[in-house]
């Protein structure tokens, strides 16, 4: 089978009867057994997804018009995300055995419309970590290159989209971390606004960041996954009321736009030359296209990060807290009484660098230390926010790299938790404000890799951000 | 800011952690590196800002005041790492 990006390509060679959902299943099955050694799917459905293959096959064939608009979209899930009946760890020991008791919103959303999941993949230890090395099933490899990382926290999502083991995927994206891998691995990642879609069903990171985002071949994809996920849900009472825009519809794009970027990002000491050079490129093109293209200030960079530290470790240590051995979980055999059954579950349970962000964010929120860190931040998120709301007065949208590299070797940043902190610096900026963002690949590096560039807009442009995206990518 | 042993060690018994001395050193040195990181905030006058607290922009989302979307009991017994029938079974919390 030649591969596909779009999900209108499939639906159209299931049309001519080229293909059905069941050979579909089994082509992916065989990709995902063909690339196994990249360490991507850490549970494949493939008796199930066969089985509803064929029933989908079958309705189809009874009357076209009965599937939902999602028939022949084959689709992997972060291991964050509930699907009832299924396990789901955020690759920790801490979950091992966990059985969804019910889907989560978004995946409830996508199944209504006849997806089918194909399996569960790999990330970071509770979404924390910028290179899926935080893993209790240990690193996946990029496809493009296995030495290398694939980014995260979502890099098995963005690999099961690379290697085409799918058509799409589900991440979540608390600080990059659908976006940045995305770019490391040269696909499509869509983070929407805060709100956008609901959260229920998401193993919580950091709740007044994460949001759940898509990893695709095509901003059609994104665009059409979106919509159906998206809106308001009684089960979360942060996801927008507001109503949600048919942007699979509303991709065409003729206007001419203002775009912003940052003399400080662009000249950023620690941006590799090559990323630059390619970012620089497309700025050129993007005028010659008609479109202004201007450098702006924006002073506060290099405080996201630091900021954006003392948030998220924050939110984690209490979000955190309900894991206690008690109710769900791992419950160690070593504990004798009831306190040692929290303490010692927990640090049985928790990797090293979910322990180094519940300590980091126990001590921000101690007594104390409170004001001098955590509300200090969040006076740095508001003037974060305020700055950028100003920016979106002139401009359309914001450009900036999506990484300040292409992907590392791995092992490389697994001994220095700041330095992978502030590779960050990129994509941070979208959570703290909570506006949508995508990365589109750029091509390639001259080291081979890929390399990616991302867009922001701001809070509900989700259908310029993606019609303009399709456009130019 | 100088992270010491005693401020790990109430930290961790804050978090109901307990960590083997090789992670000891390794996050007693991580995080002292991380909130050297972390003073860079310190350089902007934030005197007169107001903390940012909520990003959602919705206000005051309400629902009728009924029962639903409950758990049957086997259901959220499920995924106990030790029950008894209709329990969560804990270790003993009181010593007679």
């Amino acid at each position: 089978m030649p591969k596909h990006n779009t999900l209108k390509s499939i639906q159209a060679a299931i049309q001519n009867g080229e293909t059905n959902g069941v050979s579909l299943v089994d082509y992916y099955l065989s990709k995902i057994e063909e690339t196994k050694e990249l360490n991507v799917y850490v549970e494949v459905f493939a008796a199930e997804a066969k089985e509803r293959a064929k029933v989908l096959d079958q309705k189809y064939k009874k009357d076209p018009t009965t599937v939902g608009r999602l028939y022949g979209m084959i689709l992997s899930i972060k291991d964050v995300l509930c699907y009832e009946g299924h396990e789901v760890t955020a690759a920790s020991k801490i979950l091992e055995g966990f059985i969804a008791p019910y889907s989560a919103t978004a995946i409830q959303r996508l199944l209504d419309e006849d997806v089918i999941i194909i399996g569960r993949v790999n990330c970071d230890q509770f979404a924390m970590g910028s290179t899926n090395e935080n893993s209790n099933y240990g690193p996946t490899r990029n496809a493009a290159d296995p030495t290398k990382v694939p980014g995260g926290s979502s890099g098995a999502s963005a690999v099961s989209v690379q290697a085409d083991t799918c058509l799409a995927s589900l991440g979540s994206d608390t600080g990059g971390s659908v976006r940045q891998p995305a770019s490391f691995c040269g696909i499509i990642g869509m983070k929407p606004t805060y709100g956008r879609i609901s959260r229920y069903g998401l193993l919580a990171y950091a709740s007044s960041f994460d949001q759940i985002g898509i990893l695709s071949n095509s901003v059609e994809d994104a665009a059409l996954l979106l919509e159906i996920m998206a809106g308001a849900d009684e089960f979360d009472s942060t996801a927008s009321q507001s109503p949600v825009k048919a942007y699979s519809k509303q991709l065409s794009f003729d206007k001419k736009v203002k775009i912003a970027y940052f003399d400080t990002a662009l000249n950023h000491p620690n941006l590799d030359a090559g990323v630059k050079e390619e970012t620089f490129t497309f700025i050129s093109k993007l005028k010659e296209m008609g479109h202004t293209v201007e450098a702006v200030d924006f002073e506060y960079l290099d405080y996201i990060i630091p900021a954006y530290y003392v948030l998220t470790t924050a939110e984690a240590s209490s979000n955190l807290s309900r894991f206690d051995g008690i109710r769900y979980g791992y419950r160690s055999p070593n504990a004798t009484n009831f306190l040692e059954t929290y303490t010692k579950s927990r640090t049985e349970g928790f990797s090293e660098e979910v322990k180094r962000r519940i300590m980091l964010g126990t001590f921000v929120l101690s007594s104390g230390y409170y004001d001098a860190y955590y509300t200090k931040a969040q006076k740095v998120r508001r003037l974060i926010a305020e700055k950028t709301k100003e920016i979106f007065s002139t401009y359309d949208f914001i450009l900036m790299p999506t990484a300040p590299s292409t992907a590392w070797d791995i092992g490389t940043m697994s001994n220095d938790p700041v330095q992978m902190y502030l590779a960050d610096i990129y994509t941070v900026q979208a959570n703290m404000v909570g506006i949508p963002a995508i990365a589109i690949p750029l091509g390639k590096h001259e080291n081979g890799m890929p390399i990616g560039v991302q867009l922001m807009a701001d809070k509900w442009k989700e259908a310029e951000l993606l019609s303009f995206a399709q456009k130019i990518s | 800011m100088n992270v010491d042993e005693a401020l790990i060690s109430k930290l961790e018994k804050l978090a109901r952690l307990q960590l083997s001395e090789e992670e000891k050193t390794r996050i007693t040195s991580d995080l002292s590196n991380i909130l050297d990181m972390v003073a860079k905030m310190e350089e902007l006058d934030t005197s007169k800002v107001e903390p940012l607290v909520y990003i959602s922009e919705e206000v005051n989302v309400l629902r009728e005041d009924v029962v639903q979307n409950q758990l049957d009991k086997a259901t959220a017994l499920k995924n106990a790492p030790e029950e008894d029938i209709d329990y969560f079974k804990v270790p003993k919390v009181i010593d007679l």
